[in-house]
């Protein structure tokens, strides 16, 4: 650490660091800006490199689902940008099976392909990570 | 009395909180993030149903197609648009918006 970087480190051997981030999405889109910024976000941490993982459980399920039309709304539909995580090498995605069978729900009903996991199982997931941010 | 609901009835009880003080003859609008209440093959799709017999409930569906909830709603549930809105609040001397 350096006086001139403000106590940011700075040497190499800290840039090749990769943690595990897991993005928990629990909030319908539209109603509240969450939805929006916890995508933001995970794509920042795409721009880094890091191991992302999103889970979407509570009402975080309907953020995914398929023929979002928001023009009547005259808000940006920002339900395309799941499809392109892919191509951040984001491709672990988690449903959680009882907040989208509450929902009536199936994952048939997802513009992505993700996977459906129980309550436990979630929890484990959880467990795992080295950062967890919950929006 | 015209009543507007905009929480989804997952994350708060305003729908329910509502829906037990709307008297006979009144009207709800499920506005926002309040049309997931709208919706079949959910906890609240019987309390809807139930409430149904004595108000008259509407669900604002430029709301509904934003969130890809269109072909999801109970029957029954008149769907309308803003002007539809606009002649709710007319038609009605008070409106409550619960939050």
């Amino acid at each position: 650490m350096t006086e001139t970087t403000g106590g940011i480190d700075m040497d190499e051997d800290t840039s090749g660091v990769v943690k595990k981030f897991l993005y928990v999405n629990r909030k319908a889109p539209y109603g509240t800006i969450y939805a929006l910024e916890s995508l933001e976000v995970v794509l920042i941490a795409a721009a880094f490199d890091q191991d992302v993982s999103l889970a979407f459980l509570d009402d975080g399920v309907y953020q995914i689902v398929k023929g979002q039309h928001t023009k009547p709304i005259d808000v940006k539909n920002f339900s395309p940008t799941y499809r392109a995580l892919e191509g951040y090498d984001i491709e672990k995605l988690y449903v959680e099976k009882e907040s989208m069978e509450e929902r009536g729900l199936t994952d048939k009903d997802f513009l992505v392909p993700v996977q459906v996991v129980g309550r436990a199982e979630m929890a484990d997931l959880m467990e795992q990570q080295d950062v967890v941010l919950t929006f | 009395m015209l009543h507007t609901v905009n929480k989804s009835p997952f994350e708060r009880n305003t729908l329910d909180s509502c829906l037990t003080h709307a008297k006979k003859g009144s009207a709800i609008l499920l506005i926002e993030d309040g049309v997931y209440g709208a919706l079949k093959s959910t906890p609240y799709t019987d309390k809807v149903k139930a409430a149904m017999k004595n108000v008259a409930v509407y669900a604002l569906y430029p709301d509904i197609e934003a969130r890809g909830m269109q072909d999801r709603t109970i029957d029954g549930i008149k769907l309308v648009d803003y002007p539809g809105f606009v002649d709710l609040v007319a038609e009605h001397a008070t409106v409550q918006a619960w939050l």
